[in-house]
Parts: structure tokens; C-alpha cells; sequence
């Protein structure tokens, strides 16, 4: 791999002990992924951040750090709500440990916002082939397809190095030659909302880690691709899709690939099979959550409209970003007026909070493959119309 | 008389011990306990043995990303091994050694299932990028 001068003094411990070990995981990674160079990003993204996920030992590491980071940085959802914790109620001793991970992330000149969804940050603007460092598997996806910038899957200690070096090595999804599709997938029918989670939910299962070309009869929303890749990226590795006539890569002139040589065809009844087999599970739903990835502010106003005037019967929990709240005080307060609440820097996977419940209905394909195996309760899955009627007891 | 080995780099620095091997990957996550350096999983074909202080020769990690981190806690335990040889080495297990200033050394020259066996003393100097059996 070639360095410059900068960089070999860098990794000769020159810059200090923790620039020397970060550069040597970034060199190391390209080693093995074959990168010949280290190349400038935009931004970075750390998951690894919720105290269930970490533990002891990450915060270890993270607290042995020292440095400031080179580019805009931001954290993935941690363990609670930073501000609000008690609400949900979380052990005080597991808050002190999260506290103190994000207060070690902090010190190092990370922005404590934890979202999945950094694309909605101001200072996170992401463009056409911006090359980016990010950790969280729906951002990666969303980025990737749905805004054409580059970045590879990243794990918790190679982004926290990109982003102290300002830089990640060259390979994977960073080459164009790396994101063409190589599978096909065609769904000829009527989408919309939350078949979307559902369609990522098979799909995923069908391609595991390739590059999916969909060809779809609906053109989907941006809210709705992010659902469909957040899907994709849980029930299978996939980081990178397309979909033809829609994404930024596939009608772009320049950027030209073959005809997948596999391809499937998806059919409106595997999809209701989602929801039957979810609906299926014999146990009442206790718990009902939206904002997996955390809610758009769009997201929030549809669900504000079909609150209105209404109660909820049970617990229902909507996650959404610190800053998309605060941007949409209103529209949240009109949300808690059903006595639904509002979480933000959390979610429903990462956070210990609805462990002690039985069964969560969900509207997202990505927390209905990770809500069984990540809290130990069942999980089903219907649209948000139907989420916010089972939390009402409208039925 | 000592052989020496040529190996690719990974985690820099030099170390010795006594090699423990194994054809199972390890999942640091699960497969190890943190404050024994034992390997705790019945399927392992180390189970019940101590990594601590060995020169460990497996083929690769494998399982969650926060094994690196509990790689972090084995060094801070002080139960770590003392340098470690992969086949070929992936991205948890390579991140967790240069955290915790394991030297890794992998794809060497001459397949060290072939040359090694259990209880040999062996040199691993990765900032040089060889191994030297004693």
C-alpha cells in the first residue's frame, strides 16, 4: 500500500501513540482487502456505542483514546435516551456506563447526536460519490444507493480510525468497478409503506451480500428505500442496492454495468406471507414501536395525523433522532398527546428497555429481523396504519 | 539451530512464547472468556484451554465485531496471548491485536501447520515480518 510521507511519520509514532495505532488499522484493513492507498472522506459514522452492545471492554478502549477528529463524526444510537432515561425505565447503572461511552466518544471531538440516520444531520450532508466512513448497516445502505456515495460496511474501532485520520483505505464500495449489480430482483407489482421493509426482509434473505438491481412497478419515497435497505442490511449483508429508473448510479450515463447473471422474481404474496407469518405468533402484542431507522420528519407528521384525537392502550414508542425533534417540537407534542412517547438516540434494538416485554409490532423489516435474537420477545410486523390501530385499540 | 519464517504483517511488534494451535477459527465474542483467557466454548476444539501468555496459531477469526474489543480487555486482563499467527487474518481479529499491541503476523510463507506444533518456542517479530522457531 503506498503512504505518503505524512502518513509514514504518522505510523511511525510520530503524530502520538493513538495515531500511530489508528493508521495501522486503516493500513491493516487495506492490506487485506488489497487497497493501494488511503483516501480523504466527508464524514464518519461510530457504531458500537450502546453500552448491551459493547460492554466493559469497549468502553476500555474508547476511554484510553486521545485525540480530536479529523472530519464531521457521529455516533450510532446508544443503550437510552441521553436526556430522558428514566422514562423508559433503564437500570441507573447501566445509564452511568453509557454516560460515560459517550462522554469518552465526546472527548475526542465526536458530536454526541446517536442516530442511524446521520443523513438528516446538518453537517452530514451527503452527495453524489462523496466517499464516506460509516458504521451503521441502514445508513450505509441509504448512503450508498439511495444518495450514490461510497462507503464500505465499517466496524466500530476501523470508522473511529477513519475518522481520526481523516481517511479510509481504498477498496470495496469506495471503486466503482466494486458496485455494479450482480443480482436481480424484480417485484411486478403495487408497493408501498411498509411492504418495502417487507420486500428488503425476503430480499435480504435471497442475495446475502451482493448488489441487488431491483426492478420494481412502484417508484418509492426516500423513507421507503430507507426501509427497504435497512431490511436488506438485517436479514442479509447487503450494502449497496439499485433500482432501475430510481437510484442515482443506475441512471447515470457514466455508470455502466451487465445484466445481473442471477436474478429472482418476488411476488406480492411473499410479501403478505411476511405479515401473516408475523400476525401468526400466538402472543398479544404488549408493545408497539416505530423509527426503525429513526424517523424522518415526514414519518413523524404522518404519524402525528393518525394520533390525532386518539389514546393509546398500550405502550408505543416512536424513536427518532435528537435533532429531527427538536426541529419538530410541535408535531411531537402532538404525537404525546395519545400518550405515545418520543425517544430519541435510541431504538428498540439497542436499547435494553423492552426486554421485559412479550411481543413488539413493529412497521420495519430491519427491527422484525432483530427485535427476536437482540431483546427476546416476539416480534410482528404490519404497516404504520395498522401499528398505530393496535396501539390505540382501534381494531 | 532456529528456523525462521517470512510472514505478511499485521499488528506490529515482537513477542515470544510457546505455540498453542488450532484448525477452529475463534470467536472472541463467546468462544473466550475475558478475565481467564480460557477457551470456553464445549464445540471448541481448545476448550478448557488457556490462551494466555501462547504464541496462538488458529486460521482466522470469525463471529461478532466485538470480538476486538474483548481481545482489548484479554491485554488489560493480562491474559492475552503473548502474539498471535493466523492463516490468513480478517478484519476483528487484526483490529483487536493492533489495539491491544498483540503481535500478528499471518500468510506465511511456509504453512505453519506443517511446521509447528504445540509447546514449540517460538519468535514472533512482525514489525520485520518473520517468525523464529527456537
Amino acid at each position: 500500500m503506498y503512504l505518503t510521507k505524512e502518513e509514514e511519520r504518522t505510523l511511525r509514532g510520530e503524530d502520538g501513540e493513538t495515531l500511530r495505532k489508528m493508521i495501522e488499522i486503516l493500513v491493516a484493513l487495506g492490506d487485506i482487502y488489497g487497497a493501494d492507498a488511503l483516501l480523504p472522506i466527508k464524514s464518519a459514522q461510530v457504531s458500537g456505542v450502546s453500552y448491551k452492545t459493547i460492554g466493559d471492554a469497549g468502553i476500555e478502549w474508547i476511554s484510553d483514546l486521545k485525540g480530536t477528529v479529523k472530519v464531521p463524526s457521529v455516533l450510532n444510537p446508544a443503550g437510552m435516551d441521553m436526556n430522558n432515561w428514566e422514562r423508559l425505565g433503564i437500570d441507573p447503572k447501566f445509564a452511568a456506563k453509557q454516560i460515560e461511552i459517550i462522554q469518552a466518544f465526546g472527548s475526542l471531538g465526536i458530536d454526541s447526536k446517536c442516530t442511524c440516520t446521520p443523513y438528516y444531520l446538518s453537517g452530514f450532508d451527503v452527495q453524489y460519490k462523496d466517499h464516506l466512513s460509516w458504521g451503521e448497516s441502514s445508513a450505509i445502505s441509504f448512503s450508498n444507493s439511495v444518495l450514490g456515495a461510497r462507503t464500505n460496511r465499517e466496524g466500530g474501532p476501523s470508522a473511529l480510525a477513519a475518522a481520526l485520520i481523516g481517511k479510509t483505505p481504498d477498496y470495496g464500495y469506495h471503486k466503482s468497478e466494486n458496485r455494479k449489480p450482480n443480482y436481480e430482483i424484480i417485484a411486478d407489482f403495487e408497493t408501498s409503506g411498509s411492504d418495502y421493509g417487507a420486500l428488503g426482509y425476503v430480499a435480504g434473505k435471497a442475495v446475502g451480500s451482493k448488489i441487488p438491481l431491483f426492478k420494481l412497478k412502484s417508484v418509492p419515497t426516500k423513507d421507503e428505500m430507507k426501509m427497504l435497505g435497512a431490511a436488506m442490511a438485517a436479514s442479509g449483508a447487503v450494502a449497496l442496492y439499485h433500482i432501475a429508473g430510481v437510484t442515482p448510479e443506475v441512471t447515470d450515463k457514466e455508470f455502466s454495468y451487465e445484466k445481473p447473471s442471477e436474478s429472482i422474481v418476488i411476488e406480492r404474496k411473499d410479501i403478505d406471507a411476511v405479515y401473516e407469518s408475523a400476525n401468526d405468533s400466538g402472543t398479544a402484542n404488549d408493545i408497539v414501536t416505530i423509527g426503525c431507522p429513526h424517523c424522518s420528519k415526514e414519518e413523524l407528521e404522518r404519524l402525528s395525523s393518525l394520533l390525532e384525537g386518539k389514546t393509546v392502550v398500550k405502550e408505543f414508542w416512536i424513536f427518532t433522532s435528537r435533532e429531527v425533534a427538536e426541529q419538530n417540537k410541535k408535531t411531537i407534542d402532538r404525537i404525546e398527546n395519545s400518550g405515545a412517547k418520543v425517544v430519541c438516540d435510541t431504538c428498540m434494538v439497542v436499547s435494553p428497555a423492552a426486554n421485559s416485554y412479550k411481543c413488539m409490532m413493529v412497521n420495519s423489516g430491519k427491527a422484525y429481523a432483530y427485535v427476536p435474537s437482540m431483546c427476546g420477545l416476539k416480534a410482528t410486523y404490519g404497516t404504520m396504519e395498522k401499528c398505530v390501530k393496535d396501539a390505540t385499540g382501534d381494531i | 539451530m532456529t528456523q525462521i519464517i517470512k510472514g505478511r504483517t499485521i499488528a506490529r511488534g515482537t513477542a515470544a512464547g510457546k505455540v498453542l494451535m488450532t484448525k477452529d477459527p475463534i470467536s472472541f465474542l463467546g468462544n473466550v472468556e475475558p478475565e481467564t483467557g480460557k477457551i470456553v466454548d464445549p464445540a471448541h476444539e481448545l476448550f478448557g484451554r488457556s490462551i494466555q501468555g501462547t504464541v496462538l496459531v488458529f486460521p482466522q477469526g470469525k463471529g461478532s465485531t466485538v470480538g476486538s474489543y474483548v481481545i482489548y480487555r484479554l491485554k488489560k486482563n493480562g491474559t492475552a496471548p503473548a502474539a498471535i499467527i493466523n492463516l490468513e487474518c480478517e478484519p476483528i481479529v487484526a483490529v483487536g491485536a493492533i489495539i491491544s499491541e498483540i503481535p500478528l503476523i499471518d500468510k506465511l510463507e511456509t504453512d505453519p501447520y506443517a511446521v509447528l506444533k504445540d509447546g514449540d518456542e517460538v519468535i514472533v517479530n512482525s514489525a520485520e515480518g518473520y517468525i523464529e522457531i527456537l
